[in-house]
């Protein structure tokens, strides 16, 4: 709590720890900030392996962590924790892409011509809040049972939030700026790659940070219900082997997967839009 | 009457000329099976799928099922809505509150939601009870960070003219930053119910016995592919009419704010 509180102090005036050790360098403070800002989670990994190892809970309920982590090292060595991470990846990312492209290009035809926009925006308005992940027992029965339906079924719940955030993004692009554009000769195909997908990229990218998590949850939703192998599938399997510490090594290992995936994107963005005003201002959770 | 009727008659053709296109997918979907252009093991006809669906509708099976996924949906987001916007308002209005959840929830946002679910039922079995938890869980952090981002967004200049006037911190909390928090907070309580129909209806398609995602894999392994369809769609109809509802509620709630 000590600690918190004197975090809380640095974070609200950073001027007291200056003044308090004025030759401390820079990065030591740096990384004792971030220390103390990570505490909350610091305590909670610590109160897990405990309370797993007190024996209030059944090691069965709850497995100590570092149980977990030895079971995934000797998954790591025998091959199964690269192939099944590997694996989800691969689905989610071929889906998340193959909406990502079918997705920018429907919004941006909604965008620009009144025709697609009559026909695409009562089929996105009325798709886009439906629970598509019933479909999958459909989707199995077209496609079968191996990636191409997951694959299928990741692109299909993936694609909604990019077609939106593209069609309000390029839509709203300031008409100046396409009015001089135009005024200056600029031919429709550079008219798209030089100005309206540059100028809707933060909206856009923005569907894309929301579509990844989902392609990622949806990914994992399709492994455990067809089965097959990769994180959700093999957690599946140890869930019915009532193997908990292999129910549980899942659970850490894709939330790293989701974590590192989530960060990607955020430093992505920051790269791909350092031109945009909005690199300039501070950045929130 | 009739004067009600022709006011009511363009609003009627340009909801007809929006939903058009809807509609032609529907009819190409009828007439793939009128012309045989593929199997009805592949694609039941629309008609035979809409027949299924009115049988299923009067059974008291459907409804049962109905009943324990709404249930359960309904039960987990009221508890995930409750927890999440307390906390999330929590963290904007109390420091140490927000340095201690803040990371914590930032590493748990990110975590694919679906990957709870074996956990869930290792912990509290098929039932009621794991799918409550699961989509508590699951939909608690969309409401917090919505409460967190609107409550963090409410005017100072408010805040301060509140309290001159003698408000007490709760009040305050109550009369100024509550409603200040409130669009925000039902944009990411929307977030949840969306993630609510994913959770359960897979939830229900994994591991349950009961449940309208259970009754799909249910009717398909059973080969009754026109009731799978049809229960397929009923879940599709019942996930819009809960948002267009939600949307309806949430824009009255915040009337007040034109």
């Amino acid at each position: 709590m000590a600690r918190v509180e004197q975090g809380m102090v640095s974070v609200a005036a950073p001027a007291p720890a200056k003044r308090a050790a004025p030759q401390v360098p820079q990065f030591v403070r740096s990384l004792g900030w971030g220390l103390v800002s990570w505490a909350p989670v610091i305590v909670l990994l610590i109160v897990w392996e405990a309370v797993a190892r007190s024996g209030l809970v059944t090691p069965f309920s709850l497995p100590s962590l570092s149980r977990i982590f030895m079971r995934m090292g000797s998954d790591l060595m025998s091959g199964d924790l690269p192939i099944a991470v590997g694996l989800t990846l691969w689905r989610a990312l071929a889906g998340f892409i193959a909406s990502a492209v079918v997705g920018i290009a429907i919004g941006l035809a909604m965008a620009r011509s009144r025709f697609f926009m009559w026909f695409f925006d009562p089929i996105v308005s009325v798709g886009f809040p439906v629970p598509k992940i019933a479909f999958l027992p459909i989707f199995a029965m077209w496609f079968g049972f191996f990636d191409t339906s997951k694959i299928v079924m990741i692109a299909f719940n993936t694609i909604f939030p990019i077609i939106t955030a593209t069609a309000v993004g390029v839509a709203g692009v300031e008409k100046e700026i396409i009015w001089s554009a135009r005024n200056l000769g600029t031919r429709e195909r550079e008219m798209l790659w030089e100005i309206l997908l540059p100028a809707a990229l933060p909206q856009i990218f923005t569907g894309l940070q929301v579509a990844l998590p989902i392609a990622l949850i949806v990914g994992i939703l399709t492994e455990m219900a067809m089965g097959g192998y990769g994180i959700g599938g093999s957690m599946q399997t140890a869930s019915r082997m009532a193997d908990s510490l292999g129910v549980f090594a899942g659970i850490v290992e894709i939330a790293i997967v989701g974590y590192a995936l989530v960060k990607l994107m955020a430093v992505l963005r920051r790269r791909l839009l350092m031109w945009h005003q909005e690199a300039q201002e501070p950045t929130t959770v | 009457m009739s004067a009600a009727l022709s006011r009511a008659m363009p609003a009627v053709a340009s909801a007809l000329f929006r939903y058009l296109p809807l509609v032609i997918l529907l009819a190409l979907w009828q007439a793939a099976n009128t012309f045989h252009l593929v199997s009805t093991a592949v694609l039941p006809p629309l008609s035979a799928v809409l027949e299924q669906g009115c049988e299923l509708v009067t059974s008291f099976d459907f409804w049962d099922h109905t009943a324990s996924s709404l249930y359960r949906g309904g039960l987990g987001l009221l508890i995930a809505i409750v927890v999440g916007g307390a906390l999330g308002i929590a963290m904007a209005w109390w420091r140490p509150i927000r340095y201690v959840s803040s990371p914590l929830v930032e590493i748990f946002y990110p975590l694919p939601k679906s990957a709870l679910i074996p956990i869930t039922a290792l912990w509290l079995g098929f039932g009621d009870s794991s799918k409550v938890l699961l989509i508590f869980l699951g939909c608690m952090l969309p409401v917090t960070i919505g409460a967190f981002n609107g409550a963090r967004g409410a005017e100072q200049t408010l805040i301060w003219s509140a309290r001159s006037l003698g408000a007490s911190r709760w009040r305050t909390l109550l009369d100024v930053v509550f409603p200040s928090a409130l669009p925000e907070l039902l944009n990411g309580i929307r977030t949840a119910l969306a993630l609510s129909f994913i959770l359960l209806v897979s939830a229900e398609m994994i591991v349950a016995r009961k449940g309208l995602g259970y009754l799909i894999g249910f009717l398909g392994d059973g080969g009754n592919y026109e009731g799978m369809f049809a229960v397929v769609l009923a879940i599709a109809v019942l996930g819009l009419l809960a948002d267009r509802a939600y949307l309806a509620v949430s824009r009255r709630v915040l009337r007040w704010r034109e």
